[in-house]
């Protein structure tokens, strides 16, 4: 077990706590950039995807996670920028406008959603998102002019300064270098007083706007902030699929983004990689479990959802902080080794539920 | 005669067809102790909220430093520098004592969220500004030792001193205090008297407190204002107020004070 002796300030606020973290976290960097060379293409494009789903996640896990604000519409924002991307790319633009430009439309989109929040809180509030993820999707397949409507929309090569980044390594190695960056900006927030000001309105509204927290302003911005990291993922999807359709971003792909978040573990950065990384993975699992199950259960329509279904239900009756809870569990089980005792975290658990009562 | 800090004029609220607070007006002079006293339901707590901003008058208002406070939302109010803890404690769980108090900072940020998303250099040196002066009020409490404990997991009496820490990294020119010693055994309760006290003479803040511990009351208090059902019974001194008949007769009727 490791003893943290503080000595200053600056040791609290950087982003990594020891030098530790900062070689497990350089170890996973250097996996990263080694992917494509270990990875066949197939594996290597779904890595693709987690990197996409993360950035997205991050968005949501910002606003959910960290503010308490719900919402059931995240997938609007995806269009959003995935729209966007595609229209301006094929105008031309440069992809070093035209992602700013996504984020842009999807982050003003999402101040727009952002305004029931101000009102309304839960149910109600995730009552509003879902309508406008509705109203979006209806507007997609009537802008037929921009979208293609319900015939969909082929999206241009990706090109950046005459490099190709259509074929794998290039996209996947640009995924990483911009869901890198959305991590960090993330964390950023989070250790300064944005962030907390976050927190503050989700485990306390009266408080914080007694602590000078104004806040309708901070929801907006935690509203912006995650449409437009969901439209930054959009964009890169847009680019990772190449064809758009207004069913790609249905009510479907709200929830799921929703269920990855919370199996990731809601109110950590982490969560928000989990989530995505475990869902793909399952994903695969399945499709590979498909042929050895009996025909009965592998050829019904509904398994991947019910399976996804379950999983959920599982997390929320048996591990609520999700596999980031898990994940700190098993760490900290091999940090006391010898002296971990079995009721640990329930004895935890009971004391708080106890301290609630009063 | 110096000028008041915050006077209540005239202040009436009104819930459906219940006078939570009926024409109630007083004074609280500057580094002065004040107190609420009253049974339960006497109006003290929606007081408070309407002195922060949590509920508008019906009619009447508050001034604060000779402005009009009543019409202002809440977070405005805290930055005049009113602080306030509340009757069942309202921190934010899921978060450090650290940083629970580094909220207590946010009326002085003075850095917009894009700033905070790249950590420019005025982020990280008003942070590292913001550490020190929280440091200063976790040295004042004595909660070195909950630093970095995430608050949903600290005994009941703790969590008392963090909220009461939590205001008090506002720096804060008044301070609000419901109930401070609720649910506190006597030892703790003799504890948070001295630190309300010192927080009158070495921080030089106001305090308006709302307790039921009339040993407490008499010993920190400055002045006490008695309420029942929403209406002023009695102003003055602790003695004068445990005095007063119609005091006296509004605990009876609940026999709610042991020390009366
Ligand atoms: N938001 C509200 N809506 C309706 N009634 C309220 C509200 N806030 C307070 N009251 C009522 O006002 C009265 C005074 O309450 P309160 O100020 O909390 O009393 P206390 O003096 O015990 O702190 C009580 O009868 C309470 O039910
Ligand atoms: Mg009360």
């Amino acid at each position: 077990m490791r003893f943290l002796f503080k000595t200053s300030y600056a040791q609290d606020i950087a982003l990594f706590r020891h030098s530790g973290q900062r070689f497990w976290y350089g170890a996973l960097a250097l996996a990263l950039c080694a992917a494509p060379w270990l990875l066949p293409d197939y594996f290597l494009s779904q890595l693709t995807f987690i990197g996409i789903y993360s950035i997205a996640c991050l968005g949501l896990m910002l606003l959910a996670g960290f503010t308490g604000q719900v919402s059931l519409g995240h997938a609007a924002f995806l269009a959003m920028g995935a729209y966007t991307e595609a229209w301006l790319q094929s105008k031309g633009w440069p992809f070093a406008l035209s992602l700013p430009a996504a984020a842009l439309v999807a982050g003003v989109s999402g101040v727009v959603v952002g305004l029931p929040a101000l009102r309304v809180k839960g149910m109600y509030l995730a009552i509003a998102t879902l309508a406008f993820g509705f109203i979006l999707e209806e507007g997609v397949v009537r802008a037929e002019g921009i979208t293609g409507g319900n015939t969909g929309l082929t999206v241009a090569a990706l090109r950046i300064f005459g490099i190709d980044f259509d074929n794998g390594r290039n996209f996947y190695y640009l995924v990483v270098a911009i869901a890198s960056l959305c991590v960090i900006g993330v964390l950023n927030l989070l250790r300064s007083p944005t962030g907390r000001a976050f927190v503050a309105i989700r485990d306390s509204e009266v408080s914080a706007q007694s602590m000078g927290i104004h806040l309708a302003r901070y929801k907006t911005i935690a509203f912006a902030l995650s449409a437009a990291l969901a439209g930054i993922a959009g964009a890169l999807y847009a680019h990772k699929i190449r064809f758009l359709s207004p069913e790609q971003f249905g009510f479907l792909q709200s929830v799921e983004l929703l269920m990855m978040v919370v199996i990731g573990g809601l109110g950590s950065v982490h969560g928000a990689i989990f989530g995505p990384a475990f869902w793909i993975v399952v994903q695969q699992m399945i499709v590979l479990a498909k042929d050895y199950l009996p025909p009965v259960i592998g050829q019904q329509t509904g398994l991947q959802p019910t399976i996804f279904g379950l999983i959920l239900v599982g997390f929320v009756m048996f591990e609520p902080m999700g596999l980031y809870g898990r994940w700190l569990k098993v760490r900290i089980f091999f940090e006391l080794f010898p002296f971990y005792r079995k009721g640990m975290f329930k004895r935890q658990k009971s004391y708080m539920k106890s301290e609630r009562v009063r | 005669m110096t000028a008041a800090l915050l006077e209540a004029r005239h202040l009436s609220v009104q819930f459906g067809g219940l006078k939570a607070v009926n024409d109630v007006s007083f004074e609280v002079w500057p580094n002065e102790i004040f107190s609420l006293i009253g049974p339960n339901g006497a109006g003290k707590t929606t007081i408070f909220n309407l002195i922060s901003g949590l509920y508008r008058p019906t009619s009447g208002e508050v001034a604060f430093a000779g402005e009009v406070i009543s019409r202002m939302p809440p977070h405005v109010i805290a930055r005049l520098g009113i602080a306030r803890t509340f009757q069942n404690i309202e921190l934010f769980e899921h978060a450090t004592v650290l940083q629970n108090l580094l909220v207590g900072r946010h009326c002085h940020r003075h850095t917009a969220w894009w700033q905070d998303l790249f950590f420019t250099g005025s982020v990280r040196r008003a942070e590292v500004e913001f550490r020190h002066q929280v440091e200063e009020v976790i040295d004042f409490l004595g909660l070195q030792h909950y630093r970095d404990s995430l608050v949903a997991g600290l005994p009941y009496g703790v969590r008392k001193v963090v909220e009461l820490a939590r205001a008090l990294s506002m720096r804060p020119r008044m301070l609000l205090l419901d109930e401070p010693s609720s649910g506190l055994n006597t030892e703790e309760t003799d504890d948070i008297g001295f630190r309300i006290a010192d927080i009158k003479h070495d921080l030089g803040i106001t305090v308006i407190m709302v307790e039921h511990d009339m040993g407490l009351v008499s010993r920190v208090s400055d002045r006490v204002l008695a309420l029942n059902l929403g209406q002023e019974l009695a102003l003055g001194t602790a003695e004068e107020v445990q005095a007063h008949p119609g005091v006296i007769e509004a605990y009876l009727g609940t026999a709610e004070l042991d020390d009366v």
